[in-house]
């Protein structure tokens, strides 16, 4: 009986029975090297057996499965060989190029085999009976000249197409995967989504390990590219479609970084920056890993508490990176210094970097991935996104709340504290974000400018701060040339607010008593 | 007639070991010539499993294959080459044999 089960281990086309057998030893993998792809995968593609990637045309298909040579020949001393059914080698090579690949020199370093094959119809014609040795023949040579460890084929559905007897084309495929596993060599083979069917010519059926699909939609102008594992046997994946990105790095995607909520709660405190804000929450400020959100209608005074943070965090000598989403640089430093925040000097000893950038110069996923490397590249300590409002331009209301949830939990496993600014629509409940994004911070701050007699002031008020005790308090906000203070807020006698001049009128008509309400402690 | 006269054919014929397909189709291959060209042709046999370099090279993919490299165009017959009808076609030899 053993050779059975001995047998099982090479071709484990069994399913796990009733899930009561012990863990299989975990499986083997090699890595693509494509960032965040081998984070989904927990490692990368089963190492020594083909991986199926389809998609439709213009997917991104060729270009990840060439990444995926490319970078093991790189990166892992793994070399490869790219069987081409469709492009020319001229055309590979091309378009590895605008992904920063020098195809031709792997291939002169004899860490790559670019091998072009014409099978169309029109080139040949057919009499009698056929096998597909020659494929053979050609990609063993080809394997055992580089030593290859990694293959592509792409897309070899146009056998196809190129030959008129299906059935030896299906008994060929078959024998061509039981060959490629006997080989050990870790193969791409892709293949084009026709409608409901994964694969024009049901290529899935012979691909038993782990298949990926790509998918690009465009929506609202620009053209959002996806990546789901839709399968992978043996080892653990989301089933959630994953956004990703290719650009002159090769590809990027982009996973819900911490899909348990496991990163460590940081006890440890940060000055706001705001004279009398660290008071509101028991004198100590944010958590450090805290996401905060400063909310408010326009002009009421959020980049200003964005700012006062980045000036703190920059005096602690921590590095700052700051993404504008609607003012220039030198907009922001020149509208801080009007309030006593200067800027400059941080930005001049490097502690501070201004990324601005209009929403709409980008697709949504496409400013995930720019953030994620500008962050990744410089590794900042406090980051702040002014404001993130502004993608709902590029996105709809449930995505742009699950890209913020994904850039979130990116830097809270990196333990950033991030500050993102809310812009609220005049007129709209102010309790309510436009993106629905609250639930996601930690900290909530909403600012206002209430009108009444004749004049308007700016509060601040603390919606919520998990795990900090925090004053339930509305703060007069007062900019001033040296920055934003926050004054108490005076009670006239018959519980009613004084803010703004009327304060100022209360507080003068009672000299004997100054200031009587700011004595309220902070519960 | 006197052009085609003085038409050769220079045939190549790629197999993989003594196959049964192969055999077949170079036993095939020879019938027919022999009948329909003869004097006019030569065949040159290249077993891929001795020279795997040249499937690459001549861009071979199915076994077997066979090459008319003269009289152009090149043509590709793949197949044991049993239809015998298909490979006078693709060798360019029936419609003249039809005048006939």
């Amino acid at each position: 009986m053993t050779p059975t089960v001995r047998r099982r281990k090479f071709a484990p086309t069994k399913r796990a029975g009733n899930g009561s057998r012990p863990a299989r030893r975990p499986l083997a993998k090699a890595p693509t090297g494509i960032p965040g792809l081998d984070e989904i995968t927990n490692g990368g593609l089963p190492r020594g057996r083909p991986t199926l990637v389809c998609g439709g045309a213009g997917c991104g298909k060729t270009l990840l499965a060439m990444e995926f040579l490319v970078r093991g020949a790189l990166e892992y001393d793994e070399p490869g060989v790219f069987m081409s059914f469709e492009e020319t080698t001229d055309d590979l090579v091309e378009n590895a190029q605008s992904l920063g690949f020098d195809l031709q020199r792997l291939s002169a370093r004899r860490r790559l085999v670019l091998d072009h094959v014409q099978l169309e119809r029109e080139k040949h014609m057919e009499s009698g009976e056929y096998d597909l040795e020659g494929l053979f023949i050609r990609l063993g040579h080809a394997i055992e000249t580089i030593h290859a460890k990694r293959v592509v084929l792409d897309t070899i559905e146009v056998l196809f197409s190129g030959l008129s007897d299906k059935f030896i084309v299906r008994a060929e495929l078959a024998r061509l995967f039981r060959w490629l596993k006997a080989k050990r060599v870790t193969a791409i083979v892709t293949g084009e989504r026709e409608g409901e069917r994964l694969t024009r010519h049901g290529l899935e059926e012979f691909v038993s390990d782990c298949v990926i699909l790509l998918d690009q939609r465009v929506m609202e102008q620009s053209a959002t590219r996806r990546l789901r594992i839709l399968k992978y046997r043996g080892s653990a994946h989301g089933g959630n479609e994953m956004p990703f990105l290719i650009d002159d790095h090769g590809l990027s995607v982009l996973p819900i970084t911490s899909l348990g909520l496991t990163h460590q709660a940081s006890t440890a405190h940060l000055s706001s920056g705001v004279t009398g804000l660290d008071a509101m929450f028991g004198k100590k400020g944010y958590f450090r890993g805290n996401s905060v959100l400063v909310s408010g209608t326009a002009g009421t005074g959020k980049s200003s508490v964005a700012s006062h943070f980045v000036e703190a965090a920059c005096r602690r000598g921590e590095r700052c990176l700051y993404f504008a989403f609607e003012e220039s640089a030198g907009q922001i430093t020149r509208n801080m210094r009007s309030i006593g925040i200067d800027l400059e000097p941080w930005t001049r000893r490097d502690l501070l970097r201004v990324h601005a950038q209009r929403p709409t110069a980008l697709g949504l996923e496409a400013h995930l991935v720019a953030m994620h490397r500008l962050i990744d590249d410089w590794k900042p300590r406090v980051v702040v996104v002014d404001p993130v409002t502004n993608m709902a331009a590029v996105g709809s209301e449930i995505e742009v709340r699950a890209m913020l949830a994904r850039l979130i939990d990116f830097m809270k496993l990196r333990q950033i504290t991030a500050l993102f600014t809310s812009l609220t629509e005049g007129g709209t409940t102010a309790e309510r974000t436009d993106l629905g994004v609250s639930s996601l911070m930690d900290v909530w701050m909403l600012l206002g400018n209430p009108e009444a007699n004749g004049e308007r002031n700016r509060t601040l008020q603390i919606v919520k701060a998990r795990g900090m005790a925090h004053s339930n308090q509305v703060r007069e906000f007062v900019m001033t040339d040296h920055g934003v203070t926050l004054v108490d807020i005076s009670r006239r006698a018959d519980g009613s607010v004084a803010i703004g001049s009327a304060r100022d009128a209360q507080e003068s008509g009672r000299s004997d008593d100054p200031k009587p309400s700011r004595r309220r402690k902070v519960e | 007639m006197k052009n085609g006269a003085r038409r050769r054919w220079r045939l190549r014929l790629y197999v993989a070991g003594q196959t049964p397909k192969s055999i077949t189709a170079l036993a095939n291959l020879k019938r027919l010539c022999d009948s329909h060209l003869a004097g006019r042709y030569s065949i040159e046999v290249v077993d891929l499993l001795e020279k795997p370099q040249l499937a690459r090279r001549d861009d071979i993919v199915v076994i077997p294959t066979l090459v008319r490299q003269l009289p152009p165009p090149i043509r590709k017959i793949i197949g044991d080459l049993s239809n015998v009808e298909r490979v006078l076609v693709g060798l360019d030899v029936v419609p003249r044999d039809v005048e006939k």
